[in-house]
């Protein structure tokens, strides 16, 4: 083995380690890592694969439950949906690629988060993404957004898997740069569910897929510093998707689900072969040897180090005995795709890497994997954070009247249509489909079931940015709202970081109170966490990100029948606020569009009050008691009852006279305020003491606002617009006007 | 009776496919790229997905499958072959249906539900339809844009080859309502023998109420009828 003189800092800046962490491995070591070893362990050590600030963090959320068959620390997390089946997903952030190349960045992003769910043995069904820009009104952020969404479409659609929800928001806060979290959801068989733990030293690595470019070498640690000026010149860093190839991996991989053959399998994501190896190995608590001559190249004179942290996609290590290899590499010949046996398990607990004989690496996986070192970093509440909070929503009168500012929220780029977007998604391939997109929660059937399952994504970063921990429960409960509105029970949540540069305290404060926020609310509803991803350093010349926590929720009903859809479905019914009255202008989208600031106290938020609204709206629809059902978001109580006219194509009359008193900003609190806990459903008018009953019982509010019908929006002295308008400016909100 | 399926790399709708057929009472086989057995089927599909990628042009590859050689020569027998999006690009590609599928004219990708409005009875495909009845069937494409040159339309026409029109919901002929700037507005055409069906849209997604739509059901109800009616039609060996 050659060693490399002493290193430079350029060198550390490369592989993004600082000269005291190069000092600790090679004390750890006992001598001077070579080239390959340096790119490892940085690799390895880098937040994207380490965590190194996040973990201690990440301890603290609560992981277990009778439903969890998989939490945190494989692939992806897996849930117990009934009938032997298990629901495998997990979300992952592809934030920085996306930012220099939306297009890749987007599309590869989805095909390393199928990966993750089909490395299980799950087939992959559906798919969400979670979005952020900035200002929609800039042509830049539109050019990302249709990037963003041309990846995602180019990717998904190609493979056949449903693209069926996620949201979008557009903030100052992302201007440069945006959010791409994608969120993968699969099912199978709970017999067949496969780990990625090497066993059986003498058993044969296989590399399967694509063959292993330049592209994306360094990725891992790209994601883990601040982009800058001369970030678009890392293009390079950014890798290139062929949904095709993946296609057919796929397809292979969920063959192979169950087969005794299959020791182990684990894709390949950030730093390549050299974390999918690594983790592989140190999980089955083995070793590996890998021979990196051995693997298909695309290009010559790649040198070990290229080929160890290549991150070309479409590549799936497997693990079989050598006496089944030949069977295995026969299945995936069978779909033109080509398979290297390039190495063996070993019990030596270490990673050897070696070219033509010559060893190149030879570290210790713990080394690697637990010997990451854990950056405690100061934390300190932001002094600007009380200025904010000190504001007064109430104190502001409001610009227009409560009807032309109902029009205008409709109609904004975070509260209108999303249909523009989500029709260039596939959302229907796999005929299970049943809730489509642009309610709350997708609803997929669950075949051989009598159930479904709810997907949704949220994440309000205004509510954070005012406070962290408010905002990661908020988006935890608006999650789980979103779920129990179609009438499926929260069962498992993965969550996605999004944060800037932690090694600022004010940063590492917002990330600790948001993991806080979401241990609070997940504990409060009895929901764990199986899965995640942190994407730190969010950053573009020292200025962050507004914290942004978002979760990924999947739900489960025991019986589609039972389902419930957001739009008013018949006429005449009663309409009915489910949860307390409130006016929370704090952070909502009405003052940013108002007043052009996020300021004042954050939405109120009391667990025990969330979990039994939740708890009443369930045994409401489960009743079948309820003809729709919508939750309480961005832009309150007007404009869900304005979503729920648009999706039903009817209108509602509220005859409650509550919003016409009180001074112009009292109504504007009642109408568009962001208070929590809420819900506003339809039911038939018959239905409604049973409803109330249900309500009273778990010591929920209910109020009967009016009734659904005509072809008018009334709150009666308030406003009265007509339907066909307010569809026209919800349809209309992210088109551009030129 | 039993349908095939034929599957390339990349091909995804043929489980949808499968389970149509199956909701019929059907059965279906899968028919493998590489193979050229059509294993007896009584109607070939040939579904949706991106077929070897959709590299160089979509359906430009699949056409050379030797799987195609069994279809061209099926199909030239007589025999039923249902194209549905990647397929139809697939048929136009092979030259058993005229014209080509060319880029959406929005540039983008489109999943929505289309209506179709039937414009002849005279196929095997649409027999248990009503002429100038109106089908709700998602379209999933982005390289649906229907072209061909004014003498191979104006034949479509005359002949009665235009299968679905892409219409408003309520049947009427409206400029805007083709998701991708098909001339003419055409979603579906049949070969000269009337035995080679084309269709963007996806009949097997409009299989069930539960899912918005069982219209798709009318043209496999179709082919089913015909099959049992006419014996004139081939049975692939």
């Amino acid at each position: 083995m050659t060693s490399a003189g002493p290193v430079s800092d350029a060198t550390l800046a490369e592989v993004a380690l600082t000269r005291g962490e190069y000092e600790l491995s090679t004390g750890r070591l006992g001598r001077v890592p070579t080239e390959v070893e340096l790119g490892v362990i940085g690799a390895m050590w880098s937040e994207h694969c380490g965590y190194k600030t996040s973990k201690p963090l990440l301890a603290r959320l609560p992981v277990s439950g009778p439903r969890v068959l998989q939490g945190p620390g494989e692939n992806a997390g897996a849930v117990d949906i009934g009938g032997g089946l298990a629901c495998v997903f997990k979300i992952e952030s592809h934030n920085h690629p996306s930012a220099i190349e939306p297009y890749q960045g987007a599309a590869t992003g989805v095909g390393g988060i199928l990966r993750d769910v089909f490395t299980m043995g799950a087939r992959p069904v559906a798919l969400l993404d979670s979005l952020r820009f900035g200002p929609f009104e800039e042509p830049a952020q539109r050019h990302l957004l249709d990037g963003v969404v041309a990846g995602i479409g180019g990717y998904g659609n190609c493979i056949g898997v449903p693209t069926v929800g996620g949201e979008i928001y557009f903030d100052e806060s992302y201007r440069h740069n945006c959010l791409v979290n994608a969120m993968c959801v699969g099912v199978i068989e709970q017999s067949k569910l496969t780990r990625a733990a090497a066993a059986g030293p003498g058993n044969l690595v296989l590399l399967v897929g694509a063959d292993t470019g330049r592209d994306g070498i360094h990725g891992a640690t790209f994601a883990s510093v601040e982009l800058n000026e001369a970030s678009s010149e890392r293009r390079p860093a950014v890798q290139v998707g062929n949904p095709f190839l993946e296609k057919c991996l796929m397809e292979v991989c969920v063959t192979l689900a169950g087969d005794p053959r299959i020791v182990a399998m684990q894709d390949l994501g950030a730093a390549g072969l050299t974390s999918s190896s690594a983790e592989l190995a140190h999980r089955g608590g083995c070793g590996i040897e890998m021979d990196v001559s051995r693997i298909s190249r695309r290009e010559r004179g790649m040198t070990p180090y290229e080929v160890m942290l290549s991150e070309s996609q479409e590549r799936m290590l497997l693990v079989v005995s050598p006496q089944d290899a030949a069977s295995v590499q026969a299945e995936f010949d069978r779909w033109d795709l080509h398979s290297d046996v390039i190495g063996t398990v070993t019990d030596t607990g270490r990673l050897v890497v070696t070219d033509v004989g010559e060893v190149v690496c030879d570290l210790p996986l713990d080394l690697l994997i637990d010997d990451v070192p854990l950056r405690h970093p100061e934390a300190l509440r932001p002094a600007g954070l009380d200025a904010a909070l000190s504001v007064d929503p109430l104190a502001m009168t409001p610009p227009w009247s409560m009807g032309e500012t109902l029009m205008r929220l409709i109609g904004s780029p975070n509260i209108g249509s999303r249909r523009s977007i989500f029709r260039r998604y596939d959302h229907q391939v796999g005929d299970d489909t049943v809730v489509l997109p642009g309610g709350d929660a997708a609803l997929l059937r669950v075949r051989g079931t009598a159930g479904a399952i709810a997907l949704t994504t949220d994440g309000n970063a205004r509510y954070a940015a005012l406070d962290p921990r408010r905002g990661a429960a908020i988006a935890v409960c608006e999650a789980a709202r979103n779920v129990v509105a179609v009438g499926a029970t929260p069962v498992g949540v993965t969550n996605c970081l999004n944060f800037g540069n932690p090694e600022k305290p004010e940063v590492f404060w917002q990330l600790s109170e948001a993991i806080e926020g979401m241990r609070e609310a997940c504990l409060a509803l009895g929901v764990p966490v199986v899965s995640g991803n942190v994407s730190l350093y969010n950053d573009t010349e020292g200025v962050s990100i507004d914290p942004t926590t978002v979760i990924g929720m999947v739900g489960h009903l025991e019986d589609l029948e039972r389902r419930c859809t957001a739009g008013f479905g018949r006429d005449g019914d009663s309409v009915l606020l489910v949860g307390p009255v409130g006016m929370d202008l704090g952070g909502s989208e009405y003052q940013r569009l108002a007043h052009g600031i996020n300021g004042g106290p954050r939405p109120t938020l009391d667990l025990d009050l969330e979990r039994r609204v939740q708890a009443a709206v369930l045994e409401m629809i489960a009743a079948g008691l309820l003809s729709s059902c919508h939750d309480l978001a961005e832009g309150g109580l007007a404009v869900a009852l304005a979503e729920s006219c648009v999706l039903g194509g009817r209108g509602a009359q509220l005859t409650e006279r509550l919003f016409a008193l009180g001074a112009p900003v009292v109504q504007a609190g009642l109408l568009f305020g962001e208070s929590q806990s809420r819900f506003l459903a339809s039911a038939a008018a018959a239905a409604v003491a049973a409803v109330r009953a249900i309500a009273q019982r778990h010591g929920v509010d209910v109020r009967e606002l009016g009734t659904t019908g005509g072809g008018r929006v009334t709150v009666i002295d308030v406003f009265d617009l007509a339907l066909t308008e307010l569809g026209r400016a919800h349809a209309g909100a992210l088109v551009p006007s030129r | 009776m039993r349908f095939g399926i034929a599957v390339f790399p990349g091909t995804w709708s043929d489980g949808d496919c499968a389970r149509a057929v199956e909701v019929l009472g059907h059965q279906s086989v899968r028919l493998w790229h590489r193979d050229r057995d059509l294993q007896g089927s009584d109607c070939v599909i040939l579904p949706g997905g991106f077929a070897y990628g959709d590299h160089l042009r979509t359906g430009a590859v699949a056409r050379f499958a030797p799987l195609m050689e069994s279809v061209q020569e099926f199909a030239a027998a007589g025999g039923l072959v249902l194209g549905i999006c990647n397929g139809f690009q697939i048929l136009c590609e092979a030259h058993l249906l005229p014209g080509a599928l060319t880029r959406n004219a929005s540039l983008e990708f489109r999943c929505e539900t289309t209506w179709l409005r039937v414009e002849t009875v005279e196929t095997p495909f649409t027999g248990d339809c009503e002429r100038g009845g109106v089908l709700a069937i998602p379209v999933s494409h982005g390289e649906g844009r229907f072209v061909a040159d004014p003498s191979t339309l104006d034949r479509l026409e005359a002949e009665q080859r235009v299968a679905f029109r892409y219409v408003a919901r309520d049947g009427t002929a409206v400029g805007d309502a083709s998701p991708n700037g098909s001339m003419r507005d055409i979603a579906g055409v049949v070969s000269e023998g009337r035995n080679v069906l084309g269709m963007m849209p996806h009949p097997e997604r409009a299989a069930e109420p539960l899912l918005g739509s069982d219209d798709g059901m009318r043209i496999f109800r179709s082919v089913v009828e015909a099959v049992a009616e006419h014996s004139a039609f081939a049975v692939a060996p």
